[in-house]
């Protein structure tokens, strides 16, 4: 019956309230372009300081599950990526949008958050502390496989040509590798020009990448920015409920895709998109349709990303090693109210973590009016609004959302010269996705590389570090399958082209 | 002469001012920079200090974050803020030492005026509870077996958890391999995964994670009252004592009254029980550098990593 008071602690008429306030506050702060799901709980953190903890873990949790949310407006209807776990949302989301389907997309984004978060909440709930053991499994060399299977999937992504595809890979692993590097100290790239010792800010190279270009082609050409269809948008939602329903095992495997991404310290929401989008398309009998406004492309993305918030606080709550980045700061906040995370923590406080778990399985369901609601409003003023209020104020918020990062003026130069070399090179067909998940990938997988190197070396073997590790091997195995997919595909579909003739 | 006279009375007024200012310190809120993001330790202690300030001088500390570049984005810029005493920034050594001598950050040691360290996070020798290393001995002679095949986890490159395994190596006249990664919270996973067989951290990781790892040494003089079970180096015999420091520095012209204060009201927060309960429940070390040890503290320091960076080759030529 314990289960009950906790649910009815959730209940409560204030913690419904801070519920529903971290929801909205979190899905407008995902939304706009630049400021992510980190920065949403980092900004409204220092306000949870004075609260009862378990109110305090509410509202963090509602406002970052929100911000997930929230992301996937902007890939939607500017094809810019609110948050990084966005990113793959804007493959199959603004064909959507271009086409007239913006609101049956942002429609079907809202249903798959909600169906991908409440996996998540779920396995956090009913399995935290054996799943918490697979975030410790994943060691350095572990982590390299994984970045590198991610940098396969540029290959797969089928946006334009494969070799494009691969030369912008190489390009984001070159820019991942600017400044000082994480492990080793070494100066690289820099050239004794200081505002690049950091390296390239992923958010700022983001929203460059992304926005900037579509900002100029905004100004450069005279059609409308978005096309509402002809209609009067609507929720279209017994359209999207098919679609769901049709989408069943895609949405399954994508939430479990992404809660344990999640549980994983060293990825995030944007490996686990990437890699959910890329399992659902070679899974789809739609295959030739993703990239061109494929529906399961955003369900894909959008239930994993969701995922990754429950799954992310399965290792913060019970190991005390932050899932994600926001994770980090609201295990800091844990720390300030005087909460000891680790593995008495579900025993000895087990009032606050239940009620936590139970307000997040409530904001995760809150999201589907409020994202439904907030969602069509803006779909409806993103078509009213005039491009000529559009582009100045998107423009305003990439500066803002780059500069907001550090506060750092360097990176909103970084942002603004990459945006540009990213129109320039966008004309000759090259797109931004694959540059920015080199940048990601690259410094995930070279990390792991190093750490792996110096370990293998230390224990006498490096090969046997690399190659004979059971999750190693159970990765090599998916990467060999990644690559040879496309050629057997083809090869079926030559074979029974023969056979027609 | 008319031009003389009204620089001194400007003087004049400009030193009653200040006088003034000082006996009343501080009689609004004061601006409280964190040049690390929200969540972090300096975050949570500077959360601590904020009540009990409060309490004792009736002002608020409003805590604010200018993260970047490890710090060094907020202490390049100290030195241009408001020199009242009303704007305060956190600062951390070793950082503000080897930040410096490591490359061009933007500022030098001696430009961050600390007017008071008030804790540190000592550094600890951790080993994953299921590890068949059961004290420093154990750790020393099989590090002495196979030179350089223990593997040491630990929060970044020429970090205070990297110089920490460079020192006791020395002490113990040992080998072993030091693995960067990405943040205490990844080097913890790795620690608790047995990816290591140990990690350099801090008291307060040995809080955070509990029973799951064995302290096998903290760097402190006495042991941690939190922590009875985890020995100090100096009782097994090696002189290590040190970690990572958090204090708060003003910009350089701030009156020097207006220091003195401001360094009394922080050595008052400081002996606050509550305040110190809480600080050691988190697995924090308090510390008492004033003023006056200020000079000394900053001398030994120096000379202290300086050396180690030199070792290290962690200086910029």
């Amino acid at each position: 019956m314990e289960t009950l008071d906790y649910l009815l602690a959730a209940l409560t008429p204030f913690n419904l309230l801070l519920a529903i306030g971290g929801v909205i506050a979190g899905t407008v702060i995902g939304a706009l372009p630049g400021l992510t799901a980190t920065m949403a709980v980092a900004v409204l953190v220092p306000f949870t300081f004075t609260m009862e903890p378990a109110a305090a873990l509410i509202v963090l949790g509602a406002i970052y599950t929100g911000a997930i949310y929230g992301g996937a407006y902007a890939a939607i209807l500017l094809n810019t990526p609110g948050t990084p776990s966005a990113i793959a949302t804007t493959f199959d989301g603004y064909p959507m949008a271009r086409r007239g389907d913006g609101d049956l997309a942002l429609t079907v984004a809202c249903l798959a958050s909600v169906i991908g978060g409440l996996v998540g909440a779920g396995f956090l709930w009913l399995l935290a502390p054996p799943m918490a053991t697979v975030a410790l499994k994943f060691g350095p060399v572990e982590y390299f496989w994984l970045g590198l299977f991610g940098l396969t999937l540029i290959a797969s992504l089928g946006e334009g040509s494969t070799i494009k595809g691969l030369i912008g890979g190489c390009v984001g692993l070159l820019l991942s590798m600017i400044g000082v590097a994480e492990v080793g100290g070494d100066i690289r790239f820099v050239g004794d020009f200081k505002p690049l010792l950091g390296g390239i800010d992923v958010i700022a190279a983001l929203i460059g990448l992304y926005c900037i270009p579509v900002l100029i082609d905004l100004v450069a050409t005279p059609v409308a920015h978005l096309d509402s269809g002809g209609r009067i948008s609507s929720f279209r939602l017994a359209e999207a409920i098919h679609i769901v329903k049709n989408a069943k095992f895609n949405l399954a495997r994508s939430s479990v895709i992404g809660t344990v991404v999640g549980i994983l310290p060293g990825a995030g929401g944007s490996v686990a998109s990437l890699i959910s989008y890329s399992e659902a398309k070679r899974a789809s009998k739609r295959r030739a349709f993703f990239g061109k406004g494929e529906p399961d492309g955003v369900l894909a993305t959008e239930s994993a990303n969701n995922a990754t918030v429950g799954g992310g606080f399965i290792p913060t709550l019970v190991l005390g090693i932050p899932g994600t980045p926001p994770d980090a700061i609201i295990l800091g906040a844990l720390m300030v109210q005087g909460i000891r995370t680790g593995p008495t923590l579900f025993t000895q406080q087990a009032p606050i973590v239940y009620t936590f778990i139970f307000g997040l399985l409530l904001a995760t369901i809150l999201m589907l009016p409020i994202g439904l609601l907030i969602g069509r409003f803006a779909f409806r003023s993103l078509v009213a609004i005039p491009k000529s209020v559009l582009v100045p104020s998107v423009a305003l918020l990439t500066i803002l959302g780059s500069y907001a990062v550090h506060n750092n003026i360097d990176e909103v130069q970084q942002m603004v010269i990459l945006g540009v070399l990213a129109w320039c090179v966008g004309r000759l067909g090259f797109s931004a996705s694959p540059i920015v998940l080199g940048l990601i990938l690259g410094a995930i997988a070279e990390r792991g590389f190093v750490q792996g190197n110096l370990i293998g070396n230390a224990r006498g073997s490096v090969m046997a570090e690399f190659f004979a590790r059971p999750i190693s091997l159970g990765i090599i195995f998916f990467i060999v399958l990644g690559l040879l997919w496309p050629l057997w595909s083809n090869y079926q579909a030559r074979k029974a082209g023969e056979a027609h003739d | 002469m008319k031009q003389i006279s009204k620089i001194a009375l400007a003087t004049l007024a400009a030193v009653a001012t200040s006088m003034a200012a000082a006996a009343d310190y501080p009689s609004k809120t004061v601006n409280y920079v964190i040049p690390f993001g929200p969540g972090g330790e300096s975050d949570i202690s500077a959360r601590l200090q904020e009540p009990v300030f409060k309490k004792l001088t009736g002002q608020s500390l409003a805590i604010q974050y200018k993260p970047g570049a490890g710090g060094a984005a907020g202490w390049s810029k100290l030195n241009d803020m408001t020199a009242d005493g009303y704007t305060v920034m956190g600062t951390n050594l070793p950082h503000i030492v080897l930040q410096p001598m490591a490359k061009d950050v933007g500022y030098q040691t001696d430009d961050v005026t600390t007017v008071f360290w008030f804790h540190y996070t000592p550094d600890a020798l951790l080993v994953p509870s299921g590890s068949p290393v059961k004290n420093l001995k154990d750790f020393i002679a099989a590090a002495k077996q196979a030179p350089g095949a223990t593997t040491l986890s630990g929060s970044g490159t020429n970090s205070a958890n990297h110089l920490a395994q460079q020192q006791f190596d020395k002490l113990a006249g040992i080998k072993t391999t030091y693995i960067p990664f990405k943040g205490t919270g990844a080097s913890n996973a790795a620690l608790l995964g047995n990816q290591v067989s140990g990690s350099w951290g801090y008291s307060t990781v040995q809080i955070k994670l509990g029973d799951q790892v064995r302290c096998l040494g903290v760097a402190m003089e006495q042991r941690h009252p939190q922590l009875p079970n985890c020995p100090t180096f100096k009782e097994q015999g090696f002189d290590l004592v040190g970690g990572a420091y958090r204090g708060v520095a003003v910009p350089k012209s701030t009156p020097a009254n207006i220091q003195m204060k401001l360094a009394s009201d922080l050595a008052k927060v400081n002996a606050d029980p509550e305040f110190i309960r809480k600080m050691e429940a988190g697995g924090f070390a308090m510390l008492n550098v004033g003023p006056k040890e200020m000079p000394q503290f900053m001398a030994d320091i120096k000379a202290r990593y300086g050396a180690l960076a030199k070792e290290m080759g962690i200086v910029k030529k």
